[in-house]
């Protein structure tokens, strides 16, 4: 059962990350990136992260989803997309997708040196539990934590000021 | 059984779909969601390696990329917003003056 659930996650986020390469208007990417964090979720439950999981649905396929989609769903839907082969470089259309390739495959051979082969992912074996991760932040990384939650009030204010701004601007 | 190494190079397939996206794409937006990708999949390797060396440190990591990608994705589409406003468009090719 879990290897079956591990490769249906996994080919759907190989698939809707495809997807998000190739579609060509944005609302498609942004809809199959939605697609990628959900099975990435699934699958940071198969490995016992129960937290992440969540966060990973409610922050990400959530909130900052939603946020893209509230900015794209403006652009016209028809010509919103970009004109295909628009100053492309002949290098890059020969040469990009089998470099690229080359370059997962020389990954994929360093990844499977690097770990002993008998390191199997067995599901519930690992109690990684949201109190202890709480405890892990609030313990060892409590300046992070507020160093980050500044840059989040830093960053609202800037988005504010940014796209506020031009608005005034344009009037 | 899974072994370790195959959540490791489904992160790196992703990984490479983001390149790809944000190097072939043209279109602001989608480049941006290729990056948002690429965040997506160093998380997945940082959860597998948290289960494989059985810390919780990892998992500690990948909540701050989140807040991190969060504070990013607001402050880049407010600047996606701004050049639209501002340009009319929103293919990176047009946008070669840092002046209107």
């Amino acid at each position: 059962m879990y290897p079956v659930l591990f490769y249906l996650f996994a080919a759907a986020a190989t698939g809707f990350g495809l997807n998000l390469v190739l579609q060509r208007h944005p609302l498609y990417s942004a809809l199959s990136l939605i697609g990628v964090m959900a099975s990435l979720a699934s699958l940071y439950l198969l490995l016992g992260a129960e937290f992440i999981a969540a966060v990973q649905m409610i922050l990400f396929a959530g909130a900052i989803m939603t946020l893209f989609l509230f900015v794209i769903l403006p652009l016209p839907l028809l010509h919103g997309g970009e004109e295909a082969g628009w100053r492309r470089s002949r290098m890059v259309k020969h040469l990009g997708a089998p470099l690229l390739i080359v370059l997962l495959s020389l990954l994929a051979t360093v990844i499977d040196r690097q770990f002993p082969p008998d390191s199997m992912v067995r599901f519930g074996t690992f109690p990684g539990r949201t109190a202890d991760i709480g405890r892990q932040i609030f313990l060892y990384y409590i300046l992070p934590f507020e160093a980050v939650s500044i840059l989040i009030l830093v960053a609202a204010l800037g988005a504010v000021v940014l796209a506020g701004k031009s608005a005034s601007k344009s009037d | 059984m899974i072994p370790i190494s195959h959540y490791m190079i489904l992160s790196a397939i992703l990984f490479v779909l983001g390149v790809a996206g944000f190097l072939f794409r043209r279109n602001l937006i989608t480049m941006f969601l290729s990056v948002e990708l690429m965040l997506n999949s160093v998380n997945l390797s940082f959860v597998a390696l948290s289960y494989y060396y059985r810390e919780l440190d990892a998992q500690v990591f990948v909540f701050f990329v989140m807040v991190v990608a969060a504070a990013q994705a607001v402050v880049g589409l407010a600047i996606v917003i701004a050049l639209r406003r501002n340009r009319g468009s929103l293919h990176v090719d047009e946008m070669d003056r840092l002046k209107r």
